[in-house]
């Protein structure tokens, strides 16, 4: 729906600043639970209500996380970083500071690989890095809900710790933003360090936008582009803008440097009040807070935590399993749907593609339809390979393999015990076939005319009545030589 | 350290998020106009190839464990809000700045 | 009677009351009767609540009774600066932003006082937000130096000194950022003392300047201000600044450790400015300890005469961020004013803090501001490595180091308060070891000739409290001037 080409003459040069929240039990600087949807006010504490005389202390779980995030993005980790207070006042900032870092942030450079759409969703779009100026950590503010003449403050999300990932101005369409963040949340995610639900507000997105003439070398003016707090409205926020921007070069405007705020319902930009010492932070060093120091032996106790990255997977699918782009392309992106996958496919790498068939197909379908998750799922991964195998020697036919599956799905057997317990194993008992085939034969009478004329797929109409006296068990094989056989011999 | 020691005392107080008065806004311009030009004093310190001071004493990888401990009761965080709705601080209107 | 119980040491109260020959209610109830009396004209407390006291006071009374006594502060009267959480006390730091506050939780502090068994008495007058050197900048009302009432007992903790030299209190917490539990101390003819940084936890203290800010007991004598630091020092978890050292037992070590010892006079420390009673009184007193065999030795700490500035940068730099949180959202004043969110900063800060307080507001915010922090702020920091080195080098040559507390003796109430730079001059001789992070005790050692104390004041390397208190009590040991009170 969006595409670099809204006008030949200009390109658009966006770079973003994302905040993720990371799941830890407790606060960034204090062991206050964190969570989500609890009443307001409950999950604070003197340090989160920034009470007189309170006091930060760090938590490490976070330092863990920002460290792993800033080692799967290939960033350089600073052997010493530390904190430093950004003031300004806000209503939800409880300390009217907000601890951060500024000048010596923990992960510096690094880089993300993003695929763009490819000619069709079938086919493998192109690869390319965004690359990451900084990675910092620091502490997330309260929730203002607003009335008519007032506003109410709840700090229950205050001091949540916080990663916040600024790239290079290096994207330039809408697509680029949206599958940067998508391969964004597929890391943290497959790491563990955050859930990244917009709606939830773990993952938010900022974005500064200018456009140029093509070919043009400098930056145009930029735009701060705020509120981008779904997938979708980074979509739509990112492309009106550009085309915001454009229109107004073309009509000959200029651009003015400001901060506009996405209203995702009208998908129109607003410019916001800015005031004059907006910008004036006043950082320094928080004096209540110890410098970091990373030494090797916890870098490497990290390193053994970074997970396979969703396009290395996918190239090892390609590569280990031969598996078609579009498998790889459901299976990669969830890591325990991958993970299920590697399960099951251990020790039977030859039948990949029909466990991965099974695996994306049927398996997510009844998933979906059960409302269960991969988690609750009764059907073992080892499981798989023994219904493909039931179905590839001949024990039971595909359509018989569905039902076998569908019992797997519900009460956790194995193939072998379903097959067995219902009694599915095909019947290729030659002389019940013949007798079934026989009769299917002296009932369509018109069928055997056309099929001895010439017709191929008249034979089909045979095989139903076979398979329905079977009740599904005969070995459809078989039944196709002896229905040939005996209509030869006619 | 700059020439002018005046402070642009308006700038300032507004960065405080301080209402000043015109007679505190004199009386501090002069009072601090004192208290920086004593302090250019500094000046006369050569700091070449020092590390600035953070703290009395560096210690490093001060931290504890992501161990959750129990909340304050949300009456004792609110027992002193100045003004309380469904559990949570009232603010007048907030003006949506960037 | 019940006056020579208010006069009397720790030490001694915690004798009687071990030896059945007082009671815990009996010297509450002394403290309460002799407030009562004098507080009229030394003001020196925010807030008391008597029964309070003297329920904590049966309670200990019951705890020894039971054969339960938690130890040599059980059942003793402390008064603490109102600086300090107390949970279900009021926490106003001298501020009308704080005016009605209750603390609803307790600082590491009060909690191990409340630990030890004392009696917590009164919340203790101080410069708003530790803002001062004269205790005139509390919302409420100034303290009276009880030596003399029209003259101010030093600063920000006043109260804690004042209550102390009017026999209000028998010991006191305060807290020194750049000399306020030492100053007061000298000007109340009191012992003061200012732990290392990082000795005692910071958790519960407001803050005014964090990276200089340290709790610091006060006390009619060394041995008690060694016992009550002993009740507050350790490490704390929710302190990242509190340092994981052992806390010895500082009153056996301060009574064990004999000298001689090394001890050096910074020469800058003895140069203009210096009252002649004041450096008279000092000198007498080097003099004392060079007829105990110790050595003494002139010492350069060259980067003295940068200390006021680089405090006055550092200390208001963190005061203004620290203060932020003043705003009328959560808890403190709320103006009536406003009209919308960023109005009500403007005027809850305006009517909530005092002339000092948003003084020190403009300039720490003035520092940080964009253009000027590396002409301030970051030359600030790196002069305050030259001032720790330049301790460094002198405790290479000597153990100690003595000196005047303060350049003059306590001066009249409303003499500096139009002049904030002689204010800010005041604390000349104890800033430096607030920058450097290092203890420092100021002990009486006379009194001029109109009858005000003077003080001594010892700096040690950091974490020798111990060592600091033994020098400073070799001197109490053939000196009476602690044990002198004023008329009231
Ligand atoms: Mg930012
Ligand atoms: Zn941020």
């Amino acid at each position: 729906m969006v595409s670099n080409n809204i006008s030949g003459e200009y390109e658009a040069v966006i770079g973003l600043e994302v905040h993720v929240q990371i799941r830890t039990r407790s606060k960034m600087f204090t062991r206050v639970p964190t969570g989500f949807g609890e009443p307001p006010n409950t999950l604070v504490d003197p340090v989160v209500l920034g009470l007189p005389g309170a006091l930060p202390v760090m938590n490490k779980a976070a330092l863990d996380a920002i460290i792993l995030t800033g080692l799967m993005f290939e960033c350089d980790i600073a052997p010493v970083c530390k904190w430093d207070r950004k003031n300004y006042f806000y209503p939800d900032s409880p300390k009217n500071y907000q601890i951060s870092q500024y000048d010596m942030p923990i992960c510096a450079n690094g880089r993300v690989e993003i695929e763009l759409p490819g000619p069709s969703r079938n086919v493998m779009g192109p690869h390319r890095h965004v690359r990451l100026t900084r990675i910092h950590l620091e502490e997330d503010v309260g929730k203002l809900n607003h009335f008519a003449n007032d506003s109410l403050v709840d700090l229950n999300r205050a001091g949540t710790p916080l990663v916040e990932i600024v790239t290079e101005p290096d994207m330039h369409t809408a697509d680029e933003v949206f599958a940067f963040l998508t391969a964004l949340r597929q890391a943290m995610v497959a790491a563990g360090i955050s859930d990244c639900d917009m709606e939830k507000g773990q993952m938010r997105c900022d974005a500064n936008i200018s456009v140029r003439p093509v070919g043009q070398q400098t930056l145009g003016t930029k735009v701060e582009l705020k509120n981008l707090n779904s997938i979708s409205g980074v979509r739509n926020g990112v492309d009106y803008e550009i085309r915001r921007q454009i229109a107004a070069l073309q009509r000959g405007e200029t651009i003015v440097q400001e901060t506009r705020r996405f209203d995702m319902e009208a998908l129109i930009s607003t410019p916001m009040r800015t005031k004059e010492e907006a910008h004036d932070y006043r950082y320094f060093p928080d004096p209540d807070l110890m410098p970091v120091r990373v030494d090797q032996a916890w870098l490497d106790r990290l390193r053994a935590r970074v997970p396979e990255l969703a396009f290395d997977k996918q190239r090892r699918f390609f590569e280990q399993y031969k598996l078609p782009y579009t498998i790889t392309s459901v299976l990669v992106p969830d890591r325990a749907l991958s993970d299920w996958f590697e399960a099951a496919v251990d020790g039977h790498v030859e039948r990949a593609q029909a466990i991965a068939n099974w695996i994306v197909n049927d398996l997510l379908r009844e998933l979906a339809a059960t409302g269960q998750t991969l988690a609750d799922c009764r059907i073992q991964p080892s499981h798989i390979a023994g219904l493909v195998e039931a179905q590839e020697s001949g024990v039971i036919s595909s359509k018989i393999a569905r039902e076998v599956f569908a019992e797997m799905f519900q009460t956790g057997e194995s193939a072998a015990e379903v097959i067995e317990r219902k009694g599915l194993r095909q019947t290729s008992d030659t002389a019940e076939l013949e007798k079934w085939c026989a009769e299917a034969i002296a009932g369509k009478p018109q069928s055997v005319a056309d099929f001895k004329a010439g017709n191929e797929k008249a034979i089909n109409a045979f095989k139903g009545p076979v398979m329905k006296a079977s009740r599904g068990k005969a070995n459809p094989k078989l039944v196709d030589e002896i229905l040939r056989r005996m209509l030869a011999e006619m | 350290m700059p020439e002018t020691r005046q402070i642009d005392i308006d700038y300032v107080a507004r960065l405080a998020r301080l209402a000043l008065t015109d007679e505190e806004k004199a009386l501090f311009s002069r009072q601090l106009a004192d208290v920086l030009h004593y302090v250019e004093k500094l000046n006369e310190v050569d700091v070449d190839g020092v590390e600035p001071s953070a703290h009395a004493f560096e210690v490093v990888n001060v931290w504890q464990d992501d161990v959750p401990a129990r909340p304050l009761p949300t009456e004792a965080a609110l027992q002193n809000a100045p003004a309380v709705r469904d559990n949570m601080f009232v603010v007048p209107k907030v003006v949506d700045e960037a | 009677m019940s006056n020579e119980l208010c006069f009397s040491s720790v030490t001694e109260l915690s004798a009687r009351l071990a030896d059945g020959e007082v009671t815990s209610v009996e010297i509450t109830r002394a403290l309460i009767e002799r407030t009562e009396s004098v507080e009229p004209r030394v003001r020196a407390f925010t807030h008391r609540d008597a029964e309070r006291a003297l329920a904590q006071a049966k309670a200990a009374d019951e705890r020894r009774a039971a054969g339960e006594a938690r130890g040599p502060l059980d059942g003793i009267p402390i008064s603490v600066k109102d600086v300090l959480a107390s949970a279900g006390e009021p926490l106003t730091c001298s501020s009308r932003m704080l005016e009605n506050f209750v603390s609803p939780y307790d600082s590491t502090v009060i909690e191990r006082l409340k630990r030890a068994g004392v009696v917590l008495w009164g919340r203790l007058n101080m410069d708003e937000f530790a803002m001062g050197s004269s205790t005139e900048n509390s919302a409420f009302h100034p303290t009276a130096n009880p030596w003399d009432l029209e003259r101010i007992p030093g600063g920000s903790s006043g109260g804690s000194a004042a209550a102390l030299a009017a026999g209000e209190a028998v010991a006191t917490i305060g807290s020194d950022t750049g000399g306020s539990v030492r100053q007061p101390a000298a000007l109340c003819g009191v012992v003061g003392l200012k732990p290392t940084y990082g000795r005692v936890s910071r958790y519960g203290l407001v803050a005014y300047a964090s990276s200089l800010d340290q709790v610091g007991p006060l006390g009619r004598c060394v041995d008690d201000v060694a016992v009550l630091l002993g009740a507050i020092a350790g490490h704390d978890p929710r302190d990242s600044t509190s340092v994981d050292v052992a806390v010895p037992n500082f009153a056996a070590e301060a009574r064990e450790k004999r000298g001689p010892w090394r001890l050096g006079l910074p020469k800058e420390y003895f140069g203009d400015g210096l009252d002649p009673e004041v450096r008279a009184a000092v000198e007498k007193a080097v003099d004392f300890y060079r007829e105990q065999g110790c050595e003494i030795c002139e010492v350069s700490l060259p980067r003295t005469e940068y200390a006021v500035a680089t405090y006055y940068i550092v200390a208001t730099a963190e005061a203004s961020s620290n203060l932020a949180r003043y705003d009328g959202v959560r808890y403190g004043h709320r103006s009536e004013k406003a009209s919308d969110a960023i109005d009500l900063y403007f005027h809850s800060r305006a009517e909530g803090f005092g002339q000092e307080v948003k003084r020190r507001i403009i300039l720490g915010t003035y520092v940080l501001s964009s253009g000027y922090y590396d002409a301030y702020y970051l030359r600030a920091q790196k002069v305050r490595t030259l001032i720790r080195e330049d301790f460094n080098r002198a405790f290479e040559q000597v153990d100690a180091l003595l000196t005047p507390t303060s350049p003059v003796p306590a001066f009249r109430r409303g003499e500096r308060t139009n002049d904030p730079l002689a204010m800010y001059l005041a604390d000349i001789y104890t800033i430096s070891a607030n920058l450097a992070g290092i203890p420092g005790v100021s002990i009486p050692c006379g009194f001029t000739a109109s009858g005000l104390p003077i003080g001594l004041q010892v700096l040690g390397k950091p974490f020798d409290e111990s060592g600091v208190l033994a020098i400073a009590r070799t001197y109490e040991q053939t000196h009476d001037w602690h044990t002198r009170h004023p008329e009231l």
